[in-house]
């Protein structure tokens, strides 16, 4: 009790093959300590969409993971382009995802606004050409 | 339904086998819509066949891969379906064929 567990993740951003495995590692890590399946996957998507932001649109970067006993807070932060627009990249069905994305299945302009549904707290801060990070709180009490 | 009875029902072949038993389906191809839609427990028909399909099974508690289309799933996505008991049915008929005989 008391103490909250810290995870600690980089992510490759040349890497469609491994990507998602912090995300699945966090997983785990939840299922581990016995939270209800129905939030860890809330958290499972939530990062996962940003994992792969991170390495479609800002070159890979570090997710860093605490877990508190009520709560767990996931950061995202790329040192990649940056958003010029974040209410635009906010909007479902907005992408600048290229032919070569999409014909691995994203770029539907979904990931953002997923993270938004699916976190209890969402936060993005970007500098074009600095990066992106992106801070999402989910709580665990709401469904259990 | 399980992997057998929709193999059995679409003319298709199993490729990953489980007995989990799925109550609802999805249909779709890009993955964040998928992640954003599909119910968990769900069968998931799609024509994507890359590794990053069994992610987001993982991640989204989808049990039953369905490829239809006749695509071939990569040997990387077989693999890890595998690992993580993800059953995978693929399938000649289109996603259209395939949701009629399901249904
Ligand atoms: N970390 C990032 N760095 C730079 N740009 C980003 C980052 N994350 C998102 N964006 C921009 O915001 C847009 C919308 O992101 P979002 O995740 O909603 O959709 P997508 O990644 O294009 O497609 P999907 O997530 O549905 O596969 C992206 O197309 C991109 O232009
Ligand atoms: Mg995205």
């Amino acid at each position: 009790m008391g103490d909250s567990i810290k995870l600690r993740y980089d992510v490759n951003g040349e890497d469609f093959v491994t990507c998602g495995q912090a995300s699945e590692d966090v997983k785990r890590t939840l299922k581990g300590i016995g939270i209800p399946s129905a939030t860890i996957r809330r958290v499972s998507i939530a990062m996962y969409e940003g994992e792969i932001n991170m390495v479609i649109h800002g070159g890979g970067g570090v997710a860093e993971v605490e877990i508190f006993e009520d709560r767990i807070t996931i950061v995202l932060k790329d040192t990649g382009k940056g958003i010029a627009d974040i209410e635009k990249a906010m909007q479902e069905g907005y992408s600048t995802a290229t032919e070569d994305i999409r014909e691995l299945g994203f770029g539907a302009g979904m990931g953002l606004p997923n993270m938004k549904k699916y976190s209890d707290e969402f936060a993005i801060e970007s500098k074009v050409g600095q990066g992106t990070t992106v801070t999402m709180t989910i709580n665990f009490q709401e469904d259990a | 339904m399980t992997a057998k009875e929709i193999s059995a029902k679409t003319n298709g072949k199993i490729a990953v086998d489980s007995d989990f038993d799925a109550k609802e389906f999805y249909v779709g191809d890009f993955l964040s819509r998928v992640m954003g839609k599909a119910p968990a427990d769900s069968a998931w028909i799609t024509v994507m066949s890359n590794v990053n399909v069994a992610g987001v099974a993982v991640l989204a508690e989808i049990k039953i891969i369905v490829l239809c289309e006749g695509v071939t799933p990569s040997e990387q996505l077989i693999d890890r379906c595998k690992e993580q008991q993800i059953a995978v049915v693929t399938t000649d008929l289109g996603a259209y064929e395939c949701c009629r005989l399901l249904s």
